[in-house]
């Protein structure tokens, strides 16, 4: 990476009174990206987002912006913008001069013909136009959070801080304003950083994932990677739905470790660190990697206990002796075909992708570049 | 379906009665017998005489001189109370830690248990000879008067109002939602813009109903200017006592108080104009 990232944290940990809220934390975001941070809430996603908008100080660390180190810089200075949680959009104002705020304190002046003009094609780019004089309370949560878009925007921010943006919108809403975001971003090319503790709106929207837990990166990659390959159990469990099966090392056999499960199963499993014969571990497997078959073959024999149909693929809850229910996501139209009902005895197999098996002792001395920084503070 | 409707109505009626027939007899009635009084005339010994006269009216400018002391009292004391509640209140609503705030609340309130008589003749004590003059004669500054000038009834309507302008302004500031003064320092406003911008504007409401609240009162006030400004100026107030009570002039004082209140419901009604465009409030509450 030679460009001078846009948004580069260094060491940064921020402390109120005896809660450490973000620990330690090493990120360096690099110019025209689209990176999510994701996490439970109380992981410290919502205080990065802070410390770079200028809203909170950090007790440790350095916050850059392009290159700029932003210590003691007060909002009002710094050449980010922010859409914020329930869009904070002023009550007193209309739509236009809610655009038009932003504006009217450039020093020098804007002359008025600008102002109006730039406010307009804001609004043109959230397809706003004509909205203008309409007062923020006559407008429906979807036409406000593009108005907090087009305010922010209409700055020509380096940087846009989106604060969990679409959480007060409904689904068809929320999936419409997903790709709406996400051709913005690549229209204006700036960098967008969006806090969300959805990891779907995360996986869909953004290039870079950065997984938070407890104030500290877990993980940094991009959505596939993040799905994927997860560093530790943590990930695997809140990025997308998984199975976790619990089991003790029995053995290796080349790349993989053998796992012996509650009921006596032996299965191979990747592995994300050296793990010991003997050792507890849990192994994730994705629901859409078990195929469905006819009882008598597959890696485990299950009854059907529930079925959730979703058009082109089906649900299956199926409860496996000595070892609980499993959810499998199977398409119908591939494959075997039929729909199982409840009740049905089937067979559980392994389609694709070999599952993977993580210590069931939280770790965090994993492999992602940002692990050197989170050892610092614990 | 309809006797459901007939009960709530009845349950309506029931909470509502007290409240309405106490507005009824002490304020509806009365105010319809000023307003007869006020169009007839004065029986030769002193009350009413049926009449149906606009005189009392024309007569009004013969009182111009209260009339104006009081329209010029009103304001400026309302004024005076916004400039030192103001601040107050912002420190209340937005600065003071939050297990300090009930406390310094009370503390604004807690005057008002006492009576307002009894405080103003603890400013006429403090303000007089033997009080701050004294003192200030005691290190060498003398012939400092402060009783009986305009500072002091000014000092003294500051002093009783106070809390009356600066809760309706704490409960707005209070209300604020502060997440819009981060977004007004994310577009870019410095705290000057912002408090200009965003904070006094959201707060107007309250401001606006402080200030007409006082200066309603300040319409009828003539205790303070008596004890504290020495009794030289008269105000509407002093005209209405004298009327009623001295010269027994009741019609004449009807219509100075039908004025009276026709210069409230004016005040009320642009304060409310005002609060509602600026702020973008769709109603304002009084209180």
């Amino acid at each position: 990476m030679t460009a001078v990232p846009d948004i580069e944290f260094r060491g940064v940990t921020k402390r109120y009174g005896a809660v450490t809220a973000v620990s330690g934390i090493d990120l360096a975001v690099p110019p025209s990206a689209f990176v999510a941070l994701l996490g439970p809430s109380g992981c410290g996603k919502t205080t990065c987002l802070r410390m770079i908008g200028g809203f909170e100080q950090p007790s440790e660390g350095q916050v850059f912006i392009r290159g700029q180190d932003m210590a003691g810089t007060p909002p009002y200075r710094r050449p980010v913008n922010m859409v914020f949680q329930q869009y904070a959009l002023f009550p007193h104002l209309d739509v236009e001069d809610n655009v038009a705020y932003g504006l009217r304190q450039a020093r020098p002046r804007l002359s008025s013909r600008e102002i109006a003009s730039r406010a307009g094609e804001a609004l043109e780019m959230v397809r706003l136009a004509g909205y203008g004089r309409r007062k923020i309370h006559e407008l429906s949560g979807g036409q406000q959070q593009r108005v907090a878009l087009a305010r922010a925007l209409v700055n020509k921010p380096a940087v846009l801080l989106l604060d969990e943006p679409l959480a007060a919108l409904d689904k068809k809403l929320r999936t419409d304003m997903q790709i709406e975001l996400q051709n913005l971003q690549r229209e204006i090319g700036i960098t967008f950083v969006l806090v969300t503790h959805d990891q779907e709106e995360a996986l869909s929207m953004s290039d870079f994932v950065c997984v938070m837990n407890g104030g500290r990166i877990v993980q940094l990659g991009q959505p596939s990677e993040i799905y994927d390959e997860p560093v530790d159990l943590f990930v695997a469990d809140f990025v997308g739905k998984t199975n976790l099966l619990s089991g003790t090392v029995a053995g290796h056999s080349g790349e993989l470790v053998e796992v012996a499960l509650a009921d006596g199963t032996v299965i191979a499993a990747r592995k994300r660190m050296s793990l010991q014969r003997g050792e507890a571990v849990s192994v994730s497997l994705r629901p859409e990697s078990l195929s469905l078959g006819a009882p008598e073959s597959g890696r485990f024999k299950g009854i059907v206990r529930n079925r959730i149909f979703l058009g082109s693929t089906a649900e299956y809850a199926i409860e496996v002796k000595g070892i609980g229910t499993l959810l499998a996501k199977a398409d119908h139209l591939i494959g075997h075909g039929n729909l199982f009902k409840p009740g049905e005895p089937v067979a559980i197999g392994f389609a694709s992708r070999t599952p993977l098996a993580f210590p069931e002792t939280k770790n965090n001395g994993t492999n992602q570049r940002v692990d050197k920084h989170v050892e610092i503070i614990s | 379906m309809h006797g459901s409707r007939l009960r709530r109505n009845f349950l309506t009626a029931l909470l509502l009665g007290p409240a309405a027939a106490w507005l009824v007899v002490f304020l509806v009635l009365p105010f319809i017998a000023i307003a007869v009084f006020s169009v007839g005339e004065r029986a030769p010994e002193g009350g009413y005489q049926a009449a149906l006269t606009l005189a009392q009216y024309a007569n009004l400018p013969a009182r111009a001189t209260a009339f104006w002391n009081t329209m010029v009292l009103a304001p400026v004391g309302a004024l005076a109370c916004l400039l030192v509640a103001y601040p107050v209140a912002y420190y209340l609503a937005l600065q003071a830690p939050q297990r300090w705030r009930l406390i310094l609340l009370a503390l604004v309130v807690i005057p008002f248990w006492t009576s307002l008589l009894m405080r103003t003749y603890a400013w006429m004590y403090i303000l007089g000879g033997r009080g701050i003059p004294a003192l200030l004669a005691f290190i060498g500054i003398e012939d400092i008067r402060l009783i009986n000038t305009p500072g002091a009834v000014l000092l003294g309507i500051v002093y009783g109002y106070l809390p009356l302008m600066i809760l309706p302004i704490y409960v707005s500031l209070e209300r604020l939602d502060r997440r819009l003064l981060e977004a007004s320092a994310d577009l870019g406003a410095t705290p000057i813009s912002t408090f200009l911008g965003v904070t006094l504007k959201l707060s107007l409401p309250g401001v606006m109903t402080g200030f007409s609240l006082v200066m309603i009162l300040l319409l009828g006030e003539y205790l303070i200017p008596t004890l504290l400004g020495g009794g030289k100026v008269f105000f509407i107030g002093n005209a209405l006592v004298d009327l009623f009570l001295q010269s027994r002039n009741w019609p004449f004082g009807s219509a100075i108080a039908i004025t009276l209140v026709l210069v409230s419901v004016v005040v009320l009604i642009a304060a409310n104009r005002i609060s509602t465009r600026v702020s973008g409030a769709r109603r304002v509450d009084l209180i």
